[in-house]
This record gives structure tokens, sequence and C-alpha cells, in this order.
């Protein structure tokens, strides 16, 4: 079996327009979260979303394409470029039939979807647009990345709702390490802070109704009163050891396990005390070959809402015993929102900075603990902190659970 | 009047240079468009002249020239 490794690195997010901005005000714990202003909210509880604020899709797409991909494309093709540019593949000659890609998104194109209803109703089904389909439809971020770098090999799109992106990078971790393909661009994408967008989470009572931005995203705290949308992308190259180490690639760390479980319980609801979820880690590490006690941190699936950061504490308690004495958990939604089916992208790119840098960055905003959550949040302050293995959670409607786990590189195993 | 127009839609729908709208240029070989686009021009034509466009009449538009005069003829 091939170890996988990650060889390059793409995000763009409400708190950097690439993966060192990212990360520099991620450890700093800045707060990306502010009043919404995509579109107008009168009349919407919901006021705060963390949306992307400066962003130049010109930089990777050629103006000619950009009126026909739905913003949640434009995010992942910019992402993706970064990422491959980063890699340093551009610059050798692979196998392009074994280079594949795997990106998600939750929901895909809704902007386009809502556009093009309003045409229908307001001047007929023949005005629709014939990039109506192309634009909405979630898979076409994979397929618009695979033309962008003429990725020849598997090309999907896991749709897992908010679990998305860490089932893209899962599934492509494993068809590297099986054999099946050599390098892959993995991750997620998400653009649906628009009107259907928001107006359907909040129908769900799904969003934090908070209008204080430092105060609307605050997992595992006592007054958290539900999730605050983000959007953007976070993508990884994911490479077999062997492939990397042929063309001398920089490698940022390995990827070593991989969990995926389902609650089969309710469409929404998490099963009582995050049962799925904490099946999905323990597959993820023994699918590693690790001990639980190898685990330093977890980058939380930490929604900001009551039952999701219950259920999750439960199940990471549960699972880990005395351990969790020792084990940082941290949810970076805090600063960033959540990106649904972009989310496990950039929450994999914090896993793999804080391995590589020794850092763990905080839970912000943190004020008043939950004693039903009693874990090592890292309240507000990041620390330096030497590890060597973290997980990334990811947990989607439709009950789907998917782990990472992460191990910082070094050659031998 | 109808050729600016057809010159505004063209660079707008096809992300191409005023300068590149010339009467003799393909829209398909010369002005990029793939047959998405193509629709997608047409009914933008439809809505800019209020008018009609049976396919046939969209598959005879070949040329920027040919667009102009069909438009010149329908619109009379």
């Amino acid at each position: 079996m091939n170890r996988v490794v990650i060889t390059g690195m793409g995000a763009i997010t409400p708190l950097g327009e690439d993966v060192n901005e990212f990360w520099e005000n991620v450890k700093s714990g800045k707060c990306g979260i502010d009043r919404i202003s995509r579109f107008d909210i009168t009349g919407f509880d919901v006021t705060m979303a963390a949306e992307v604020k400066s962003f130049d899709p010109e930089r990777y797409i050629h103006k000619r394409e950009l009126k026909r991909l739905d913003r949640y494309s434009q995010f992942a093709i910019y992402a993706s470029h970064q990422a491959y540019d980063d890699s340093g593949l551009a610059d050798c000659e692979f196998d392009r039939e074994r280079f594949g890609v795997i990106v998600s998104s939750g929901i895909g194109g809704i902007e386009t979807f809502y556009e093009q209803t309003k045409k229908q109703i307001e001047k007929g089904f023949d005005r629709i647009s014939p990039y109506f389909i192309p634009m909405m439809i979630p898979n076409m971020a994979a397929g618009n990345v695979a033309i962008a770098l003429e990725a020849k090999g598997p090309c999907l799109s896991v749709v897992t709702a908010c679990a998305s992106a860490t089932n893209a990078i899962g599934e492509a971790f494993h068809k590297i390490r099986s054999g099946i393909m050599d390098v892959a661009v993995a991750g997620g994408s998400e653009a649906s802070v628009c009107e259907t967008g928001v107006a359907g989470f909040m129908s769900m009572k799904a969003l934090s109704t908070s209008d204080d931005p430092l105060r609307a995203s605050i997992p595992f705290d006592k007054d958290r009163d539900g999730f605050v949308m983000g959007e953007g992308a976070g993508v990884l190259i994911l490479e077999s050891l062997d492939h990397a180490l042929k063309r001398n690639a920089r490698i940022y760390g390995e990827i070593v396990g991989y969990g995926a479980t389902c609650d089969a319980y309710h469409i929404t609801s998490p099963a009582p005390e995050g049962e799925g979820g904490g099946r999905a880690m323990k597959l993820a590490v023994s699918d590693a070959n690790l001990a639980l006690e190898d685990v330093s941190y977890i980058n939380a699936h930490g929604t900001s809402t009551y039952y999701n950061d219950l259920n999750e504490s439960a199940a990471i308690k549960n699972l880990f015993g005395d351990h969790i004495k020792s084990l940082a958990v941290s949810s970076t939604k805090s600063m960033i929102g959540h990106l649904l089916g972009a989310s496990g992208g950039v929450e994999a790119i914090v896993c793999v900075k804080a391995l590589e840098e020794g850092f763990i960055p905080p839970t912000a905003g943190y004020k008043n603990p939950d004693p039903e959550c009693t874990l090592d949040y890292v309240p507000n302050v990041g620390r330096k902190q030497d590890i060597s293995v973290a997980l990334s959670n990811s947990l989607g409607f439709g009950g789907h659970n998917a782990t990472i786990a992460f191990k910082k590189w070094q050659e031998q195993e | 009047m109808i050729k600016e127009k057809v010159t505004d839609i063209l660079v707008e729908e096809l992300g191409v240079e005023v300068e590149e709208v010339v009467d003799s240029a393909n829209i398909q070989e010369d002005l990029g468009a793939d047959s998405l686009a193509i629709v997608e021009i047409v009914m933008a034509f439809e809505d800019e002249f209020d008018i009609k466009i049976p396919e046939e009449d969209a598959a005879s538009m070949i040329t920027v020239k040919d667009i102009v005069e069909y438009l010149e003829n329908k619109l009379g």
C-alpha cells in the first residue's frame, strides 16, 4: 500500500485569499464574520455570515469563462490552481490519466438556481440560460477543476452535506493508497451565502441570530445558538509518497487514516452522544494503525449549534476516555463560520499547518463554559505544542460522519 | 444601430473585445462561441429586439455579418 502525502494546498476563505494569510489569521484568533453584504437582509433574523471579501477570480479564470461559472465553481478553480501551483506539478511530466480530482460541494450553485428560477417565473421557462444546469450541478466544480488542470483520472464529487470535503479527501486518500491513482486534487467548495441559502438554513433554526460578529459562532460555549454560514474553498494536492519523492516535491504532511460512517438515525439531528461520529474517529485511527493515545489534536466539526457541540463532545469523551486530559479540541469555525461542504477542505489545511508548525489554533470568542461540554477547547488563544497526529471531523446532514487522521511529516514511518 | 447592439451582446456574452467583433468574424471559430453560448446569444437577441428566432434561422448565423443582416431583414 502506498503512503499518501500532501504536496500542495490552496484556499480562498473569509480570513484570507491564500493558505498563508488564512493560517496566520487563524493562529491569531481573528474573526472573519461580519454583517451579510451579498444581499439585502431586511427582514432576516439572521444578519451574520463569513463572506469572502476580496476575491479576484481573474487571476486564474478567463473573463470569458467567469459568467458561466457559479461562484462556488470559481472558488474551487481558484483554490485548486493555487494548490497545483504550490505543488510544483506544473513543471513536471507525469501521467495525467492517474491524476484525479475529488472536489465536492454540499449544495452546488444555489445562487444560480435562485436567479434562473426567478427568471423562469418572471419571463417564462424558455428564458432559462443554457448554462443553468452546468452552473448549478454540484459536480461541476470537480469537472471544471479537471479541465483547468488537465486531470484525466477519476473525477468525482462526494456530496455529503457538511462532510463533503472530508469525504472527498478521504476517498482520494484511499484511492491513492490502493494504487488507483498517483495524484489527486481533493477538497471542497461552497458559496451559498445568498437569500435562498440563508433562508433555508434559517427556517431549520440552524443559524445563530446573534448580531454580534464576535459572539455569533461560539462553538462549545454555553450561549451558542446556531452556526454562522461561511463560504470559500479549501483544496489539497495528495500524492503517493513514491511519486512525490521521485520528483523531489515539498511534503507538508501525511494522511494516514480515514473513517466514514452514517448515523442512520435522523436526517438532521445527530445520533445521541454522537455515536456515528465517534465510530468515524475510531475507524480513522485504526485505519492509520495508530492508538487513540497518539492523537494530540482534533479539529472538531464544532458548528456552534446546541446539538452538534454537545454530541461531538460526548463522542470524543466516550471514545478517548482518560486520554481527553491530554487532547486539545478546537473549532476554527469560531473564526470562519461554517463553510458547509468546503469546511473539511479548509480544516484539513488547518490540521496540516498545525502539525507542520507545532501550533494548535484556538476556539475564538469562547466565554461561558457549558457544563455539558467539558473538553480542552483551546479557548481564545492558540498554543505552541509539538504534535504528531491530528484528526479532522466533519459531520453532515443525512447522518454522514467523516474523520481524517493526519500525521506530521517524517520520512521514517 | 442593430450592429452596435449585436456587438454589445457578443462582447458581453462571449467576453471578447469590441475590436474582435468585425463583420467577417465567425462566431464559433473566431469569437469562441460553443453550442451553449450560441443558445445564450440567440436568447439575448430575442430579448433585445423582442422577436422570436426559430432554431433553423439561428443555425444560419455563422458570422457577425450574417447576424446583422438577419436581424435587419427581420426587423425590416
